[in-house]
Formats: structure tokens, C-alpha cells, sequence
């Protein structure tokens, strides 16, 4: 339910024309939600621009992954390549965009997305090359974690995915973005009152005009 | 002359222990699986292992971590391995974690005769410590050194006689940089053609690269996460 809310939001920041990468998790089930009518080349960080749908049972191809190690398919105008020029894709500010799941975003737009310390570390994958190298980083995740306490912080208590590098945070309440000028509250998600948005965020934030009319 | 060798177990033959080894694939996606086999069953041991995952459990490069051959994991993600957490918690196995893009680009300067070169990648976070960090144009990056292997274990498609290769699909990943960065290159591949039989235009890794070339039968390819439309 939640994420029903949190994914039909994350998938109107993708315009047509666009290169998208969509991180493993949550992020990837928007592939299915990009209108039809959309040109939209989705970028897999093992060597694949234009990943197409699922395959059908008898298209099943081991050669033919996603970056989650899913089964899939080429579209039309995909093209194949090696993890160096993947990376140079996405170092060299080629891919459009980023969605990528969060563990905490802080205030200043710093990302914590790979590593708890205590549990078995499992690496970072792409996703530090990925919050350095999209023009455009926005993360989708639960706005409090499982005991209540909120994970939009002042700063991040776990290890950094990267420092400032998240431009738009879009959990089940809200979506803020970040600038220069620090985080605002740009959106508030359907019978979301701004005083929940208040209590559950322990980042400090500013609110922008449209949402100040409205409430 | 002909690179190609036709048994396994004597391409491994001068790999001893200690050795520093990269290995191709992406998961279990364009994996040498015959030459890890090989390298399982001569049981060398304390040996530097790069590639971006570690295998699964019975299965890639977990043949090694069973066989307890694996000192040094040089990795971006390894979650998908009990041996690899048990190993790594008891202290028996070293893990260098590196970001995904700057691995790839570490075994191409590798390969290129680049000792090291700059990335954004990892500044701000535990990736960074210790790395010479560095200004340009109001940016700040971090340098990262290439990696040479005494060995490189390489999975393509198709080889000619003097190991021009090509790969398919997504089984090309990081094997082209592996291919680059080995003092010694070992490919198997599924295919092997008369020289001259490629497309110039087509080959995606020059046979200059290499220096053994080994055709594999009854490809596994064992899917990690077989996933259909539909399911």
C-alpha cells in the first residue's frame, strides 16, 4: 500500500527521452509503471542499455541479466558493454536519472543505502559510482523504519552511500528536494497532514510556499 | 602459432599458491566456470581472488571459499554467500569491498598502464580513508590504483586461434577489463573458429590480450534468479 504510493510518485520524475538507472529492490518494479508512449532507455549496470520486459519461459537466457541477477530481455535499441564502459556511462554524467532505495537520507542530502554496521557487510555494488555519477539522484523509502523512528535525519548515523548527492527524496508521506539552500518540503502524499510529515522527520527542512497555501 | 591448449588442468599448472587472481562474470552470468573447477581441484591455496561477486555456495567462485582456497577477496558485492559471511566473521577470509565502477575501472587502467587516476566515487564515506584526495575544478576526488594480476580467468562466447574473443549479451560484463589486466590470460570460451573467421569489426577483445585459449563443453550457466513475465 504504501509503496503502491511510494512507486507511483518515484515514477513521474521519469520524462520521456530519458536514460534510467533503477536501483536492485523497490526501484526496479517502476519499469513496469513508464507509460507506454515513453521512449525510455533503462540502463543495467553489468552492460545493458534498453533492458526490455521479462522474458517468457522459452526466451530465458543465462547470458541475459539485470544488475539484481534477474532474467530479462533487450529491447529495441539496446546495446550490450563491458562493466569499465557501463561505469563511464554513468561516472561520465550520461545516465539521466537514478531511483534508488534508502536506508537514511540526512538533511544535507547524504545517503546511507549499503551498510549496517554489526550485520554482514555486502558491499556497495554500483551504488556509490551511481550517487556520483546521475545527473539526477532521487531515493525511495519508507519514511520511518520499523520501530516508528524517522529515517529523514538531521545526519546519517550509518555508513555513506555518498555526501550531498540526493536531489529528491519521495517516501510514503512527502517528497522534498534538495538544493544549495538546504531540503524542502515540496509535495505531501494524498490525506498526509503537514504536522505528521513534522513529527515523523527529524531533519530540519523548510517548507515550500504551495504546501503553506494549502495547509 | 595456436594459443589454444586443450586440457584445464595444464593451463592452471603454474599457478601456485599466494597467487593474485581476477576472474570474470557478473554473478554467475559469464563466469569461467571450467577454469574455477580447475583451480578448485588443484587446490591452491592462499590466493588473492578479484571479481565483482564471490559465486554462491556450492557453485563459481564458492567452489573456492568451500575449498577454503580464497585468503583475499577483492569484491563490490558478496551478498550472496553463506561460506563467504561464516569465513569472513571467523576472520579466515580478508574482504577489500570496491565500488562497482571504480573495480571495473581499476582493472582497466590496470590493463592500460595506468598505475592510478581519479574518481568522485566513494568521496565522503569509508571508501575514501586513507586515499589521496584531490581538487579539480571544485570537485573533490580520491585517487584509486589500477590492479595487474599474476593471472586473469576469462569466460567468452567465441575464440579464433590466436584469442581474439567475442562475448554475448550480458556475459560480456567485466570480462573484457579481466582480459586486459592478467600477466597471464586464460580464456575459455564455448566456440572456437578457424583465425580469420571473426569480423575484424566485431571482436570485442584483442587476442593480444591473451595468452590461452581453452573451449569449454556443457556450459552450465546456472541462472541466479530466474525470472519470467507473468511470474
Amino acid at each position: 500500500m504504501t509503496r503502491q504510493l511510494i512507486l507511483e510518485r518515484a515514477v513521474k520524475e521519469i520524462k520521456d527521452g530519458m536514460c534510467v538507472n533503477l536501483g536492485i529492490g523497490m526501484p526496479t518494479l517502476i519499469a513496469n509503471m513508464i507509460p507506454n508512449d515513453f521512449n525510455v532507455m533503462l540502463q543495467s549496470e553489468n552492460g545493458l542499455l534498453g533492458i526490455g520486459p521479462y522474458p517468457q519461459k522459452d526466451e530465458v537466457d543465462p547470458d541475459l541479466i539485470n544488475a539484481g541477477k534477474e532474467t530479462v530481455t533487450a529491447k529495441a535499441g539496446a546495446s550490450f558493454f563491458d562493466s569499465a564502459e557501463s561505469f563511464a556511462m554513468i561516472r561520465g554524467g550520461h545516465i539521466d536519472l537514478a531511483i534508488l532505495g534508502g536506508m537514511e537520507v540526512s538533511e544535507n542530502g547524504d545517503l546511507a543505502n549499503w551498510m549496517i554496521p554489526g550485520k554482514m557487510v555486502k558491499g556497495m555494488g554500483g551504488a556509490m559510482d551511481l550517487v556520483q555519477g546521475a545527473k539526477r539522484i532521487v531515493v525511495i523509502m519508507d519514511h520511518v523504519n520499523k520501530h516508528g523512528e524517522s529515517k529523514v535525519k538531521k545526519s546519517c548515523t550509518l555508513p555513506l552511500t555518498g555526501e550531498k548527492v540526493v536531489h529528491c527524496l519521495i517516501t510514503e508521506l512527502a517528497v522534498f528536494q534538495f538544493t544549495d539552500a538546504g531540503m524542502e518540503l515540496i509535495e505531501l502524499q494524498n490525506g498526509v497532514t503537514l504536522d505528521e510529515v513534522k513529527s515523523k522527520t527529524e531533519a530540519d527542512f523548510t517548507i515550500s510556499p504551495s504546501i503553506e497555501i494549502k495547509a | 602459432m595456436s594459443k589454444l591448449l586443450t586440457s584445464f588442468d595444464s593451463a592452471i599448472q603454474q599457478i601456485e599458491d599466494g597467487a593474485t587472481i581476477i576472474v570474470g562474470g557478473f554473478g554467475l552470468s559469464g563466469i569461467p566456470e571450467k577454469l574455477i573447477i580447475a583451480l578448485r581441484n588443484k587446490g591452491v591455496k592462499d590466493l588473492t581472488i578479484v571479481s565483482n561477486n564471490c559465486g554462491v555456495d556450492d557453485w563459481g567462485l564458492g567452489l573456492l571459499l568451500e575449498n577454503k582456497q580464497i585468503k583475499k577477496m577483492i569484491a563490490s558485492y558478496v551478498g550472496e554467500n553463506k561460506l563467504f559471511e561464516q569465513q569472513f566473521l571467523s576472520g579466515e577470509l580478508e574482504v577489500e569491498l570496491v565500488p562497482q565502477g571504480t573495480l571495473a575501472e581499476r582493472l582497466r587502467a590496470g590493463g592500460a598502464g595506468i598505475p592510478a587516476f581519479y574518481t568522485a566515487t566513494g568521496v565522503g564515506t569509508e571508501v575514501a580513508k586513507g586515499k589521496e584526495h584531490k581538487e579539480f575544478d571544485g570537485r573533490t576526488y580520491i585517487m584509486e590504483k589500477g590492479i595487474v594480476g599474476d593471472f586473469a580467468f576469462v569466460k567468452a562466447w567465441k575464440a579464433d586461434h590466436f584469442g581474439n574473443l567475442v562475448y554475448r549479451k550480458t556475459a560480456r560484463n567485466f570480462n573484457p577489463v579481466v582480459a586486459t589486466a592478467g600477466k597471464v590470460t586464460l580464456v575459455e570460451v564455448e566456440e572456437l573458429v578457424g583465425t580469420g573467421e571473426l569480423d575484424p569489426d566485431e571482436i570485442h577483445t584483442s587476442g593480444v590480450y591473451v595468452q590461452k585459449v581453452l573451449v569449454g563443453n556443457d556450459y552450465e550457466k546456472r541462472i541466479e534468479r530466474l525470472t519470467t513475465a507473468n511470474a
